[in-house]
């Protein structure tokens, strides 16, 4: 049957023009019941003894999709004009309600109502569309209550109060959400009920307690029209809000209209918008620029800092703020970054949060709806209100928390609870926390996942041996050398001496793109992972575990298949040739760092491993220093390492990671074989090349450092990463611990390397600068990064060996690719930090110690310091918290001193302090590193 | 975009291997020799056809075969915005060129030397798929014009988004930038006369779209030919046989 659709659309230069489109009716689009006789039941998916059969409205989705996503709720009808009006106003819950539709567990029918025969209404005249929509929505369930007969029970739950009015008066079963889920007699689930806007009331009863609350505390958003009218004359401009990450106050949107970033400050002119939401800004008066930040910070009482991991690059560091409040005025008197608040919110970015519960008194009557304030781990997300029955379980535990709205009339935003994780202080809960906060993909590997793997004990096939590709380099005394107890050993080495006296050098890195094919569901999951994430007590991995630690794994004294880069080199370290091929190898050791460190520095050892070992050493040696000529910098950063009690998982000890001559030799020629197939695959494929480049930092980003350096007397060139290497080499203090430390200072100034596609960018962007290396990419770690499998098939396919897949040709899909990898990477480092942080913390909590410590940073109050051996830095108040500012205390700016103004004390910047850390509990269940000064 | 559900139906309700309704009619226009009206969902062609007859401008003419001149155009009210659409642009030039080397490809010029063939063929209505149904009109006038053919010429396309095969691409999924394969064939020889390819696809994937086409084209056939034979039927009726 064949039906014409027509409407009038208004396109985007303003034009109205009528559009017809086809829409066929169709009868064999079937009823997804199992009880069914006259449909298809192959694709059913509603269970047989379902008694009550659910049709949704699309408010209900819309707003309650943490309740749908709860087991409980099953045997679920999705009808296609519900998806197709979720897709259009919000695509995450879009996106989640697909993925219910397609999980085997759940038993989600979706009903293409239509393009059904008997369930198409056409739009009457005069019908608003949401009213059509309401009507295909209940002449759709209706058609499933007469289809399926009285044995089962069809209802339509929907919160439109008109349209569940008529559902009734037409005899359909019709319920709200509350009553239903009220019938299911667990009250747990009435948790993740969001509250309808209506029963907002006796909330706003509640807060009457509090004067102030009830006020009008924001200012409401400006309408769409006005924004989009606003944002075209050029009075407001559009941007995804940062929060600043150790200052939940400030704000930044980096907007392309006036191509700066807009600083917002205070809660009050944020808005109500969240971190990446996207906003639309009102530049404040220029004159308002510097009052309105000192204003804020009268405000921003809940400012504390916390102690925290040393941070290893700017990414991570706290952004620099202006420099400091009242000496600034004249120092500083314009500000060079314009000032905003947020007029509304044109895109929000709401998902659910981890975190606790504020503590708060237990109510009188317990199992009654309770009102409480959730704080996230995050700092950047304000307090979430919710209600819930349970508050006595969950004021002890992580949970999670969505958000659902936030009125200009309240303080805090409203949510509700969606799922509990454990108990705050647990080492598994906290754990889970950072794997949340962190986006980690941490479920296990699905059944198609592992269906991808080649059957175990898995060894080198004949086929293998065959394939004129694959050169078989058994013969080799191949050796790898990683951290002691690494399972998955992805690279490996070898080094021969050829008869005219030149090396034969090759990295042999495991052949993971021989059993990871591209388009394979084990392939998607590599892909949304993007990287393996260590954490302190254990690992997620990008690919399942037979892959990482077995098949793949270069162990010793077996036969594993691997993509090798052979050079010829002179004893100069001159690349004479170099070449690529698949491989078959037999690694003859597997050692640790020390114990190859160890083989090279006994001189009794003659063997010709350990002559292979020392030959490599001084090739890189002479490699290393060639690169350090060309500007290479060697920065430094405060690495540390547990010692984890094997029963417990409890830290025993923590030490600075040490890095031995053979770290620097593995090193070496991993950079070296990274470069090599940079430039095979770019010259092969311009165009579509995965590398990594290093953007170079900005005079502004090294601001802090040079600030720092001249507060000593240091002079720093950073001109050139070469001037920078050069000047960072003459830094030298009086104390051994200087140099390292402001190389510390000086990575920390740096933003991190990213992957990118080389077609996006311009040939000079893509220089590496820390490296200081034109070209560079990622080869070496196929097994726990996805970026070194895409490398991998590239250079397969510039080697005419595999097919380049047809992924490539796509540039938008491969840029999303490598901005996924950015994102992951990044996510999972966060992740790995916070994971060291939770230990650390675990760690103090029973040893309270003194330590050597630094001054980084002078603040009004106090200053920061960084604890080298533990690699942490945290604040030292030299005046507590209340007497803020207190006039005891001032600070020299240039000069980066804090003294006592009777001038019987002073610190500077870089001065080594003795500092006492203890773990204290300022409130129940949040324990945090005290740093004191002795 | 989503061009296939999940539930595996497209924008406008049909599955991927369907095609849009066809509907034909022949003999519209009265004063040409043969003429035909074709559809395919709410794309409308009408093609007219002169010939054989004495060839109008005498330089042009070849010994020893016909000669096949096509025009194509699009009426003015074919796309819902009211642009004036050149008659000479590119676009139509270079569907003209295809249309007469698909048709000439059947014909048989041989038998009728010295002599001239016109084909006219207008976009009515335009909502993607046009080419295959100029020539299907086309196809459908000669036979009403009852000019030897070697076979009948049918056409169809095919497209390939969300990794589905798609027979039959309307305006929609048209727009969409994908590969868009249009196959014009002699089903009964089983011979290829036309194979155009918008943007790029894998080998492997080529043959499947192709196959699909391949099908389409045959699907359009067997109705033409149904067509056609009911036509004659009725001629023969009206003389009296």
């Amino acid at each position: 049957m064949l039906h014409s659709k027509s409407f009038v659309k208004k396109s985007r230069a303003g034009r109205v023009t009528k559009v017809v489109r086809e829409h066929y009716l169709r009868d064999d689009i079937y009823c997804g019941a199992s009880i069914c006789k006259v449909c298809d039941s192959s694709v059913a998916r509603l269970s047989a003894s379902a008694s009550t059969i659910l049709v949704l409205d699309t408010n209900v989705v819309l707003n309650q999709i943490d309740l749908l996503e709860n087991p409980a709720i099953d045997d679920v009808v999705v009808l296609s004009v519900v998806l197709d009006e979720v897709k259009n106003k919000n695509m995450a819950v879009y996106n989640r309600l697909r993925a219910l539709c397609s999980n085997s567990l759940r038993k989600f029918f979706v009903f293409s109502n239509e393009h059904h025969k008997d369930t198409y209404v056409k739009e009457m005249s005069g019908e608003s569309k949401n009213d059509r929509n309401d009507r295909a929505i209940r002449v759709a369930s209706q058609w499933y209550q007469s289809h399926l007969g009285d044995e089962v029970r069809v209802l339509l739950i929907t919160n439109d109060r008109e349209n569940r009015r008529k559902a009734v008066e037409e005899g359909i079963f019709a319920e709200t959400v509350e009553s239903y889920v009220k019938s299911l007699g667990q009250p747990d689930l009435l948790d993740l009920l969001v509250q309808p806007a209506s029963e907002d009331v006796d909330m706003a009863e509640v807060e009457d307690l509090r004067p102030s609350k009830r006020k009008v505390i924001y200012n409401e958003h400006k309408p769409m029209s006005e924004i989009t009218s606003g944002l075209h004359r050029g009075i407001y401009h559009q941007g995804k809000l940062r929060v600043n990450r150790y200052n939940p106050f400030e704000a930044y949107v980096g907007s392309e209209s006036i191509g700066d970033e807009i600083v917002i400050y205070g809660r009050t002119n944020m808005n109500r918008a969240f971190d990446s939401d996207i906003v639309a800004v009102e530049l404040l008066p220029q004159d308002q620029w510097h009052e309105e930040k000192s204003l804020s910070i009268a405000e921003d009482e809940e400012d504390e800092e916390d102690v925290h991991l040393v941070p290893s690059s700017a990414d991570d560091a706290p952004r620099t703020t202006l420099p400091q409040q009242d000496s600034s005025r004249e120092t500083n008197p314009v500000s060079y970054r314009p000032f905003g608040r947020v007029v509304g919110i044109i895109k929000r970015n709401w998902h659910s949060y981890c975190g606790s519960l504020e503590p708060m008194p237990m109510p009188a009557g317990s199992g009654s709806v309770a009102n409480a304030l959730f704080v996230s781990k995050d700092r950047r997300i304000p307090k979430i209100r919710i209600q819930t029955r349970q508050l006595e379980n969950l004021l002890d535990k992580r949970i999670i928390v969505a958000v659902d709205s936030w009125d200009f009339l309240s303080r805090y935003p409203s949510g509700h609870y969606v799922r509990t994780i454990g108990e705050i202080g647990d080492r598994d809960t906290e754990s889970e926390v950072v794997l949340i906060e962190n986006d980690i993909i941490s479920r296990p590997f699905s059944a198609q996942v592992l269906a991808c793997l080649p059957p175990l004990p898995w060894s080198v096939s004949p086929i293998d041996l065959s394939n004129p590709n694959r050169m078989d380099l058994c013969h080799l005394r191949v050796f790898s050398v990683d951290p002691p107890g690494c399972k998955d050993i992805d690279d490996a080495l070898h080094c021969s001496t050829l008869p005219n006296g030149n090396f034969e050098v090759g990295v042999h890195i495991a052949d993971v793109t021989n059993f990871v094919f591209p388009g394979t569901p084990l392939d998607d999951e590599a892909a949304q992972r993007g990287t393996s994430t260590y954490l302190v007590e254990r690992r997620i991995d990008m690919l399942p575990k037979p892959l990482t630690e077995d098949i793949c794994s270069l162990r010793a004294d077996v036969e594993r298949l691997a993509f090798s880069v052979i050079w010829e080199m002179t004893p100069e370290a001159e690349v004479i040739s170099t070449r690529f091929t698949k491989s078959i190898i037999k690694s003859s050791a597997a050692m640790s760092y020390v114990e190859a460190q160890a083989r090279m520095d006994d001189s009794r050892l003659m063997d010709p491993l350990t002559t292979d070992l020392r030959n490599m050493n001084t090739l890189a040696k002479i490699m290393r220093l060639r690169r350090i000529d060309r500007g290479a910098l060697t920065l430094a950063s405060a690495e540390v390492k547990f010692q984890i009690d094997t029963e417990t998982h409890d830290p025993l000890d923590i030490g600075m990671y040490q890095i031995r001559e053979a770290n620097q030799m593995v090193e070496e020629f991993m950079l070296a074989a990274n470069v090599s197939v940079a430039k095979q695959i770019l010259d092969h494929f311009p165009l579509c090349s995965l590398l990594r480049r290093h953007p170079t930092p900005t005079r502004e980003m090294l601001e802090p450092l040079l600030r720092t350096a001249a507060a000593v007397g240091l002079h720093l060139d950073v001109s050139s990463s070469k001037a920078l290497a050069d000047s960072l080499d003459h830094a030298l203090g009086d104390d051994p611990y200087f140099n390292k430390l402001i190389r510390i200072l000086a990575t920390r100034c740096m933003t991190q390397a990213v992957y990118f596609c080389s077609g996006d960018l311009s040939r000079p962007e893509y220089h590496h600068y820390g490296l200081a290396a034109p070209l560079y990419t990622h080869f070496t770690s196929p097994i726990r990064r996805y970026a070194d499998v895409i490398v991998h098939r590239l250079l397969a396919a510039s080697l005419n060996i595999d097919k380049l897949p047809s992924i490539f040709q796509d540039r938008p899909q491969l840029t999303s690719i490598s901005d996924n990898l950015n994102y992951r990477h990044r996510n999972a480092q966060m992740a790995g930090r916070a994971s060291v942080e939770l230990h650390t913390l675990i760690y103090f909590r029973k040893r309270p110690t003194d330590a050597e410590a630094r001054i980084v940073k002078i603040r009004s109050n106090g200053f920061i310091v960084f604890v080298p051996k533990y690699g942490i830095e945290g604040p030292v108040y030299l005046t507590s918290r209340a007497e803020k500012g207190g006039g005891e205390w001032y600070v020299d700016e240039p000069q980066q001193k804090i003294k006592k103004m009777d001038g019987s004390l002073s610190y500077s910047v870089l001065q080594a302090v003795k500092i006492h850390m203890e773990v204290v509990e300022p409130q129940p269940n949040r324990p945090k590193l005290q740093l004191t000064l002795i | 975009m989503e061009y296939v559900s999940p539930e595996g139906l497209r924008l406008d309700g049909r599955r991927p291997m369907e095609m849009r309704q066809i509907r034909a009619e022949i003999g519209t226009i009265m004063k040409a020799d043969g003429s035909a009206v074709f559809e395919m969902g709410n794309t409308k062609v009408v093609a007219a056809v002169y010939g054989p007859r004495e060839v109008q401008n005498r330089g042009q003419q070849i010994s020893d075969k016909a000669l096949v001149r096509c025009e194509y155009s699009m009426a003015n009210f074919s796309t819902g915005d009211r642009m004036r659409k050149p008659k000479g642009d590119r676009r139509s030039t270079e569907i003209s060129l295809v249309i007469r080397q698909t048709m000439e490809e059947s014909i048989l010029t041989h038998l009728m030397p010295r002599s001239q063939i016109d084909i006219y063929v207008q976009v009515l209505q335009a909502d993607g798929g046009t080419r295959s149904a100029c020539i299907n009109a086309a196809t459908l006038a000669l036979a009403d014009a009852g000019i030897p053919m070697r076979d009948l010429v049918t056409s169809c396309s095919a497209g390939y988004l969300n990794s589905t095969p798609l027979l039959d691409l309307n305006y929609v999924e048209d727009s969409a930038g994908g590969p868009d394969v249009t196959l014009g064939i002699l089903p009964k020889l089983d011979k290829v006369t036309l194979l155009q390819m918008d943007s790029k696809l894998p080998i492997d994937i080529f043959e499947n779209v192709m196959q699909l086409a391949t099908e389409g084209c045959k699907a359009v056939a067997n109705y033409i030919r149904e067509l056609l034979l009911e036509n004659t039927k009725e001629l023969e009726y009206r003389r009296g046989v």
